[in-house]
């Protein structure tokens, strides 16, 4: 004879296995697209990648085959403009956070740099095209370069920051009872030892900042050609994915996911070393 | 932590390990170490680049609000209400616009926060340890992925899936749903809202995560002890955490408001307000990636900047309070 305490109880029972079991279902359908987009960009642009791809420039309207040699090089130069004015605020303003950012100043920094990191690129380019391109009167690799500096800042400034706080405080105290002036241990003993976090974390930072377009489009525009004068517009990889993806060309189509293919590469080999990097932080200690 | 901290040695050494003697005392500072010039220097330097970052922000704003400037006086509130979009005219009105985010942003939440709540008490509540590393790092991984590369897939397979598959289907079971009415291009509202789905699902989930994980565990005991079932514990945390949610779905929903390449290559970009979710429409975003490289006239370009300022008010509200209340929570159950 069931009683009804015991009905009520499998009941109970029924509905927790049933709640996991959907919880189970959200992660599966949260994978899924990961995993089609995944596979699919995989697919077709491992595919349609060749040495073309790295060492040709894109051929006349029409014409297939051709490469993304001079969107290979513009996106580095654009990154690489980036890196020079984003990465010196981005650093020093994480060891600020780090060492001497426990104060109303230190949480008011750290909370525009976290408000900062939710605007949207898009914006940050028309901030980007009014202070650069307007001034000079034309588009250029200068002006996408101030725009991805301002969008790498925040991650740049916060992974530097926690890097930072990584170190064991064992270190500083040891550099600090040796007599070594407080600037000193930062830049001598902490860094170095925070060193590969930093890195790994600067690195995934400048790899995400590749993949922007939204800021790229009017600033840095987009050029069929050959160029690295850093006040002339220039090519970069993710405005050649939108515009051959756009375009009704099978060859161009191939193209836009070899150059995905390329982009989601690099992102996913810096974030796994990044991952690997700090997790050996953790385990230290 | 390395703060202000107490010497009670009476001899203090110099940078060069040179002991000093407590004469020196009039150039201890009040922490007790020795003043150092190198010190101040560096310790300035580095505040200089963080109030750098801070001025930043307002100079964005204010750059943005004088390059509007001819727009905001010629139409002021209007901006926001009308929908004439003319710039042959230069008449202008970004309210097809500001629907087309908003409901796209709306449908993508409607089908992100159940899906990253579950996820989210997958991984904080119930997943195996061994499990849960290589699926937060699937997670934020579907973060990284650059907008350009969603809006790819989204052109090549999300959207012939839903002209092909989807929309028919919908139109014949729902199709009394002013919802579901029209023509399947395929592209259109569904598409993008589909598409910032999976787009902000991974930032709801990973700081929803966060969130749980920071709610006491003596919680989860309590409930247990009073036989709660894991459902019923699970509730209990929930209900610590929602405020916590309540940040984590802003935070995703300041994501889907500045969303833009992928956007724009798969909602269709024409400015209309439709009730169905199968028309073509427009976004803030979309029209500013769209128009801004061909504004010709100063009027079209101070409409367009306007838009951007629009945005960048909106996502700094959004964020702004979803961090304070998601900082509130986990820093109240740090102390507790």
């Amino acid at each position: 004879m069931m009683t009804r305490e015991r009905w009520n109880f499998l009941w109970r029972k029924a509905k927790s296995r049933g709640m996991t079991l959907l919880a189970v279902l959200c992660v599966v359908l949260a994978v899924a697209p990961l995993i089609l987009i995944f596979s699919y960009t995989l697919l077709q642009g491992v595919s349609a990648l060749n040495m073309d791809f790295f060492i040709q420039m894109p051929k006349p309207v029409g014409e297939p085959g051709g490469g993304m040699a001079n969107a290979l090089a513009g996106t580095g130069i654009l990154i690489g403009l980036g890196a020079l004015f984003g990465l010196p605020v981005g650093i020093m303003a994480g060891i600020y956070l780090a060492e001497y950012g426990d104060n109303p100043l230190g949480a008011t920094v750290r909370f525009f740099a976290d408000v900062l990191s939710g605007v949207p690129s898009i914006v940050v380019g028309v901030v980007a095209y009014i202070l650069v391109v307007l001034p000079m009167n034309h588009f250029s690799a200068l002006a996408g370069g101030v725009a991805l500096a301002i969008l790498m800042l925040p991650t740049v400034t916060r992974t530097t920051e926690e890097m930072i706080r990584l170190v064991p405080h064992s270190y500083r105290e040891a550099g600090l009872a040796l007599g070594v002036p407080r600037w000193k241990t930062t830049v001598r003993i902490i860094l170095p030892s925070a060193l590969k976090g930093i890195t790994t974390g600067i690195l995934l930072a400048l790899a995400r900042a590749a993949g922007e377009t939204a800021p790229l489009l009017f600033t840095a525009l987009g050029n069929r050609f050959w160029s690295t004068a850093i006040d002339q517009p220039i090519a970069s990889l993710t405005v050649f994915i939108y515009d051959y993806a756009k375009a009704p060309f099978e060859d161009w189509n191939r193209q836009a996911w070899a150059a995905a293919v390329v982009l989601i590469g690099l992102i996913f080999l810096l974030s796994l070393l990044f991952r690997i990097v700090t997790r050996q932080r953790y385990a230290e200690h | 932590m390395t703060g202000k901290r107490i010497i009670t040695a009476p001899v203090e050494t110099t940078g060069d390990g040179e002991a000093i003697l407590p004469v020196a005392a009039p150039s201890l500072s009040v922490s007790g170490r020795r003043w150092n010039p190198g010190d101040f220097v560096f310790k300035h330097l580095t505040l200089f680049f963080s109030l750098v970052l801070l001025s930043l922000v307002f100079l964005m704003g204010y750059e943005m609000y004088r390059g509007s400037a001819i727009t905001l006086e010629k139409f002021g509130w209007e901006f926001l209400t009308t929908s004439t979009w003319d710039p042959v005219m230069d008449e202008y009105g970004a309210l097809p616009f500001i629907y087309g985010t908003v409901v796209s942003s709306l449908v993508a939440l409607l089908i992100a926060l159940p899906l990253g709540l579950g996820v989210a008490i997958f991984l904080a509540e119930l997943s195996p340890a061994w499990l849960e590393r290589p699926l937060s790092f699937l997670v934020e991984l579907l973060a990284a992925i650059p907008s350009i590369v969603y809006g790819l897939w989204g052109i090549f397979v999300l959207v012939p899936w839903l002209r092909l598959n989807v929309q028919p289907l919908l139109s014949t079971h729902l199709g009394f749903l002013p919802l579901f009415k029209g023509p399947a291009y395929g592209f259109g509202m569904l598409a993008a809202g589909l598409i910032l789905a999976v787009m902000v699902l991974p930032i709801i989930a990973s700081i929803s995560r966060d969130v749980l994980r920071a709610v006491p565990n003596t919680q989860r005991e309590a409930a247990l002890a009073l036989g709660g079932t894991r459902w019923e514990t699970t509730k209990i945390v929930l209900g610590t955490a929602k405020s916590g949610i309540l940040g984590a779905t802003l935070l995703g929903l300041g994501r889907a408001v500045g969303e833009t390449m992928a956007v724009t290559m798969v909602i269709g970009n024409r400015a209309d307000i439709s009730a169905s979710l199968f028309n073509p429409a427009y976004s803030m975003a979309s029209v500013i990636a769209n128009e801004f490289a061909e504004a010709t006239t100063p009027a079209y370009t101070s409409a367009l900047i306007e838009i951007a300022l629009v945005l960048f008010v909106v996502t700094i509200i959004l964020n702004a309070a979803a961090r304070l209340i998601v900082w509130g929570v986990t820093r109240k159950f740090r102390t507790a």
